[in-house]
């Protein structure tokens, strides 16, 4: 069996979010531009998730291919559709875009209840990154073969060795100063500027945020001396402390 | 205070039973009130090494279950003063190792010993987890070689974490690396690992370093712990283990290949 061309990874990106409540086709295409025009940049060109679960009117209503067409003229590429209800499968599907299950978050009901929003659209960046408060945990002493330690939500510092077959883990950064001789994978819920830093790199697995390098994919001249492991771009990248 | 120290290793083969019997007997011998206790429930070894096997009356499961007071089951050891040995039933298997039996049992050991060594049965589950489960120390016995340092650094981890001083957080088990079946002429020659390279992975303080020798078999199969035999390094090496465990600083020895002299050679150079 030959090696495939590709590898297939699992990624986290940041997207923007057109959460819609009301679509009025007339008004629709300058409220947006408007707000573009807030910070031009940003949006240009920029993929959107066109999210309807907030949506105040009948789906029914609503004219897919008309509503994709506006965004797409005001430079933005619509790739996928959130929160679609039955009644909209059909256009949904014909649109071509992506179709993505509904976020689960406990706020969503509150905003149907409140009073319409002054606007039909709203724009906002969604972040899946860690939560703001980072706390860090340290670990004293030496994490040993079959255990595992994952920091939730933030850093993990450990003052002693990782030995082979052992497992550390963090939201955040990991900094080991014994030597790392086991597994490290920073990032884990997919924060792609974790890195790992450690006094004396002996790993068998590094990762960041699900990208991962071997033993054999570390250079030799950094064999048990200190490194830092970082993410640049698609590629895990390893240098000297 | 009595003190529970766990002889382990997680690797069989290593020589824990061995290293039981030449410690306690060792710490008997410096007149401290020891008793050996085999958990290695279905294999029982230790009263074979210890040369009492046709003494066996009553077991550890048997005084657990309270078929048998303690008395009943301990046997006296007739060459050193204040050494006993509770041997492990050859019929049961570790199911019968209860928490509340252990901790009965060690309780009252407790109150009549100075130190309880436990001989533990190879492995990570239940029989060798009961074994260190309330242990104060822990004596952890490497062969020099990868797959018995992986273990060993596996049993520190469930030490460290599944032991009652760990669960209680209180003072952490305090650590020991004995490294047997040591043959520097095989470190030279790149076949083993190195004292150093051993305790470089495991990061825990080295207790003894016991040479590779032909007399550790020997007394085995004689039933004598090889540390009465003081012209053997390997019973000196655990002589000054047990030095070492009661706080005092001895030099390690037997660390270098050993040149045979001409004459040894002429003899037929029986090394140790």
């Amino acid at each position: 069996m030959s090696t495939p061309d590709f590898q297939l990874k699992g990624s986290t990106v940041t997207v923007v979010v057109l959460e819609l409540h009301r679509y009025t086709p007339e008004l629709f295409p300058a409220q947006l531009e408007e707000r573009i025009q807030q910070a031009p940049a940003l949006f240009q060109g920029s993929p959107v998730v066109v999210d309807v679960e907030q949506l105040l009117i009948p789906e029914g209503q609503l004219d897919v291919p008309g509503l994709l067409d506006q965004c797409r003229g005001a430079g933005l590429r619509p790739i996928a559709l959130r929160g679609v209800g039955e009644s909209l499968a059909e256009a949904a599907a014909d649109s071509g875009l992506a179709i993505l299950p509904a976020a689960a978050s406990r706020q969503r009901r509150n905003i149907r209840e409140e009073a319409e929003p002054a606007r039909d659209v709203e724009i906002r960046t969604e972040q899946r990154a860690a939560p703001a408060a980072r706390p860090t945990r340290t670990i004293t002493r030496p994490v040993r073969s079959g255990q595992q330690v994952y920091a939730e939500g933030g850093d993990l510092i450990v003052l002693a060795q990782v030995s082979e077959g052992a497992e550390v883990l963090a939201d955040g950064n990991i900094h080991i100063y014994g030597a790392l001789r086991g597994r490290a994978l920073a990032g884990v819920h997919g924060d792609a500027a974790a890195r790992i830093f450690c006094q004396h790199m002996d790993a068998e697995l590094i990762s960041v945020a699900g990208h991962f390098l071997l033993s054999d994919g570390i250079a030799d001249t950094l064999h048990r001396k200190p490194a830092q492991v970082a993410l640049e771009g698609d590629a895990l990248s390893v240098e000297p402390l | 205070m009595a003190k529970i120290i766990v002889v382990t290793s997680g690797k069989g083969g290593v020589g824990k039973t061995t290293s039981s019997a030449a410690i306690g007997t060792g710490l008997a011998q410096r007149g401290h009130a020891t008793v050996i206790v085999d958990f290695d429930v279905g294999l029982r070894n230790l009263d074979l090494i210890m040369g009492c096997e046709r003494r066996v009356v009553y077991d550890f499961v048997n005084v657990i279950n309270g078929e048998a007071t303690l008395n009943q089951a301990l046997i006296k050891d007739k060459r050193t003063e204040q050494l006993y040995i509770l041997p492990a039933s050859q019929t049961r298997d570790k199911d019968a190792l209860t928490e509340e039996g252990v901790a009965a049992v060690l309780e009252e050991l407790k109150g009549r010993f100075d130190y309880i060594v436990c001989d533990s049965p190879a492995g990570i589950e239940k029989g060798a987890q009961m074994a260190l489960y309330f242990a104060d120390e822990a004596i952890v016995v490497t062969n020099p070689e990868v797959s018995s340092v992986r273990d060993s650094d596996r049993i520190l981890g469930i030490l460290q974490s599944k032991s009652l001083r760990a669960k209680e957080g209180e003072e952490p088990v305090r650590e020991h690396l004995l490294l047997t079946r040591y043959s520097p002429a095989r470190v030279a020659a790149g076949e083993m690992l190195s004292v150093a390279d051993v305790e470089d992975i495991l990061a825990i303080p080295l207790l003894g370093v016991i040479p590779e020798s032909q007399d550790v078999l020997k007394a085995s199969n004689q039933g004598e712990p090889v540390i009465l035999n003081d012209e053997a390094q390997a019973g000196q090496a655990y002589s000054d283990a047990v030095d070492r465990l009661l706080g005092e600083n001895r030099p390690h020895r037997f660390l270098e290949e050993q040149r045979q002299g001409f004459f040894q050679r002429l003899l037929g150079g029986g090394r140790g």
